[in-house]
C-alpha cells in the first residue's frame, strides 16, 4: 500500500448519475488486485474530509492506471465529480483482500447496480468461463455492459421495473443457471458485489449448495486499512475490519443479521 | 545545527515528540507505507483489556463539519493475542520503535491485571513500552467515565495500576469536565508518570428524516479540527496543575497544531483523526516544528515545553 499522488487521466459521464474516473497512478496499478479498493482524497472537499473507499473497475500495469466507477450518492462523491483531467488527486491502494483469480469450472459473477465494477476487472484476470448477472432498479442503472461484451463475457440481465432484460431479481435468472450446472455435473463458483439484500442472497446459495462463494461487502470506511475499526462485517471469527480482512469475504465465514 | 527533537515522556525515550493517538492507529504496523515512521517518537496502539471484545454495532461514524463523531466501542483481541501476535508483529516491522499501549477494563482489579502482563511481556520483549490507562472512552460504560469522572476513584484506580507495573504509566483524561485539575492531582497522587489528554468530547448526531441517531449506540465521541482549541485550554489548565509532562492530543492537523500544545505546555504530542485523510501529516507536523525551532532560535524542541509568553 502506498499514498500516491496520481492524476486525473479522464473523467466521463455514464449517465444516470455514475461516472467512470481515469487515474494516472503508476506506483500502484501494477500491484492492484480484482477486489480491492483505493481510498481517495476528494481534492474539492475540505483538506480535513475523510476519505472516500472505491471498489477498482480496471487498473493495468502497462498504462499505469487505476479506474474507478462511482455512483453520486452523497456530498464526497458529488464534490468528486469535478475534477477534471490533470487534477492532482491523493490516493492510498491498493487496499484490502480481494477476489480469487483462479476458479475452479465455470465463474458466475453477480452484480447489483455498482457493484458490477470490482466484477469487471475481475472479469479481465479470469481465465474461465465467466458468465455475468447483473441486476438493477431500471435500465439507466445498468453499467459497462459493452466493456463486459467486449472481455467475452455472457451477460443476463434482470430489472426491478422490468425496463430491460427480464422483470424481478437477478437471482431469478441465476438460479435457473446454477440448476443447469448442477444438473450437467459442471463446476461452478460464484462471486458479488452489490446491495447487502443481494450479497445475503448469494451467500446462502453458495453455503446450502457447497460451492465457493466469495462475497464483496460495501461498508462505509474511514482509515481504509485496518486502524480505526469502523467498517465492520460479522463473521464466524467475530467482527472483521471489511478495509483489511476483506472486503471480499468467503461465502461461509459471513454472519447476515 | 540539527534540532533536537528528543523529549521524555515520564520515562519513556522519544526520538521525537510524535505519537499517534489511541484508537486512530491499529496496532501500530497498518500505515507502513503511507505513513513516515521515522516521524515518530512512538506508537500508540488500541485499546486492549483482559478479553476480547466485540465493540459496538454499526454504524460506528458519523463525519460532521469540522470532524468525526465515533462509537467504536474498543473493539479488541484481548490481551492474550495482542501479546502473542500484535506485540511481535510490531517489532518485527517497526523494531525499535516506543509502543504506548492504550488499556481499559471492566473493574480496577482488570486494569492492574492488564498493566501486570504487559509489564511482565515487557520485561521479556525488545524495545520500549508504555502504558496509557483510558478512563474517559465515552463509548463503554465500564472503562468510560465510571473511573474517570470522579477523583477519588481515579486516584485508586491509578494507584493500583502503578502497583502492577514499572512501565512509564500514562492516564489518560477527558475533556467533559468542569475542571481538569483535580483529576491530574489524582493521577500524580496515585503514582502516574505522564497525563494525556483529551478524550473526545461526548456527542451526538440525529437522522432527522429518520428521526434516529446516526450511530447505532446513539452517542459519540467527537474528534478532529473541531475539538483543538478545546484540548489547548484543557492542556494549558492541566500543565500549570501538575509537573508531571503531558501527551498532548485534539484535532492536530498541523504543525501549528502541534506547537500550540507544546507552547501549553505538553510534553509530546499525539496525532489521530488527521491520519485518516493524510497520513503525510505525521511527517509535515515534524519537519513543521523543526522549522519552527530554527525560525524562532531553539536549539531543541524540549525548549518549547510552556514556552508559551504570558
Amino acid at each position: 500500500m502506498i499514498d500516491e499522488t496520481t492524476t486525473v487521466a479522464s473523467h466521463c459521464e455514464m449517465g444516470a448519475g455514475y461516472r467512470l474516473l481515469v487515474l494516472n497512478a503508476p506506483g500502484m496499478a501494477a500491484e492492484t488486485r480484482p477486489g480491492q479498493f483505493v481510498h481517495v482524497k476528494v481534492p474539492t472537499l475540505e483538506a480535513s474530509a475523510l476519505r472516500r473507499p472505491f471498489s477498482v473497475f480496471d487498473a493495468s500495469g502497462q498504462d499505469g492506471t487505476v479506474t474507478v466507477l462511482y455512483k453520486t450518492v452523497g456530498r464526497g462523491t458529488a464534490a468528486l465529480n469535478t475534477v477534471k483531467p490533470g487534477d492532482a488527486v491523493q490516493v492510498e491502494g491498493p487496499l484490502g483482500r480481494g477476489f480469487p483469480t483462479e476458479c475452479n469450472g465455470t465463474a458466475l459473477l453477480v452484480g447489483g447496480g455498482y457493484g458490477v465494477a470490482p466484477l469487471h476487472f475481475l472479469a479481465r484476470r479470469l481465465r474461465t468461463k465467466t458468465t455475468l448477472f447483473v441486476g438493477a432498479r431500471t435500465a439507466s442503472d445498468l453499467l459497462a455492459l459493452d466493456r463486459f461484451a467486449a472481455l467475452g463475457v455472457e451477460t443476463k440481465v434482470a430489472t426491478n421495473d422490468g425496463s430491460a432484460g427480464e422483470k424481478g431479481f437477478v437471482t431469478a435468472p441465476l438460479d435457473r443457471e446454477i440448476a443447469r450446472l448442477r444438473g450437467a455435473g459442471e463446476a461452478f463458483e460464484l462471486f458479488t458485489c452489490g446491495p447487502d439484500g443481494l450479497l445475503k442472497a448469494v451467500s446462502e446459495r453458495a453455503v446450502s449448495l457447497g460451492v465457493p462463494g466469495w462475497i464483496s461487502v460495501d461498508r462505509h470506511m474511514v482509515c481504509g486499512v485496518g486502524a480505526c475499526f469502523a467498517c465492520i462485517q460479522r463473521t464466524v471469527g467475530g467482527n472483521a475490519r471489511c478495509c483489511i480482512d476483506g472486503p471480499v469475504f468467503p461465502a461461509k465465514e459471513l454472519i447476515w443479521q | 545545527m540539527a534540532i533536537d527533537t528528543r523529549v521524555n515522556l515520564g520515562g519513556l525515550e522519544m526520538a521525537t515528540p510524535l505519537t499517534t493517538a489511541s484508537g486512530t492507529f491499529g496496532y501500530g504496523t497498518e500505515y507502513l507505507g503511507a505513513v513516515d515512521y521515522s516521524c515518530l517518537g512512538a506508537a500508540t496502539v488500541k485499546g486492549v483489556r483482559m478479553s476480547p471484545w466485540p465493540g459496538n454495532q454499526m454504524p460506528r461514524h458519523v463525519e460532521v463539519p469540522g470532524g468525526l463523531v465515533n462509537a467504536i466501542g474498543l473493539q479488541g483481541p484481548g490481551i492474550d493475542e495482542f501479546l502473542s501476535h500484535y506485540v511481535p508483529l510490531y517489532r518485527e516491522k517497526l523494531c525499535g520503535l516506543p509502543m504506548i499501549v492504550n488499556i481499559w477494563g471492566g473493574s480496577i482489579e482488570e486494569y492492574a491485571e492488564v498493566a501486570a502482563r504487559l509489564d511482565a511481556a515487557a520485561a521479556a520483549a525488545s524495545g520500549a513500552f508504555a502504558v496509557e490507562c483510558n478512563v474517559s472512552c465515552p463509548n463503554v460504560k465500564a472503562g468510560g467515565h465510571t473511573f474517570g469522572q470522579d477523583p477519588e476513584v481515579l486516584r485508586c484506580l491509578v494507584g493500583e495500576v502503578r502497583k502492577a507495573t514499572r512501565l512509564p504509566l500514562v492516564v489518560k483524561l477527558a475533556p467533559n469536565v468542569p475542571d481538569v485539575r483535580p483529576y491530574v492531582r489524582a493521577c500524580e497522587d496515585g503514582g502516574a508518570d505522564a497525563i494525556s489528554l483529551i478524550n473526545t468530547i461526548p456527542a451526538m448526531v440525529i437522522d432527522v428524516e429518520a428521526r434516529r441517531p446516526v450511530l447505532a449506540n446513539r452517542t459519540g465521541g467527537l474528534s478532529g479540527r473541531a475539538v483543538h482549541p478545546v484540548a489547548v485550554k484543557a492542556v494549558w489548565d492541566a500543565a500549570r496543575a501538575t509537573s508531571l509532562p503531558i501527551l498532548a492530543m485534539g484535532g492536530v492537523y498541523e504543525a501549528k497544531d502541534a506547537l500550540e500544545f507544546l507552547l501549553a505546555g505538553a510534553t509530546a504530542v499525539a496525532i489521530g483523526t488527521a491520519v485518516f485523510s493524510n497520513p503525510g501529516v505525521v511527517r509535515e507536523v515534524h519537519d513543521g516544528i523543526i522549522d519552527y525551532c530554527r525560525r524562532h532560535g531553539f536549539d531543541s524542541v524540549r525548549e518549547l515545553k510552556g514556552a508559551m509568553l504570558q
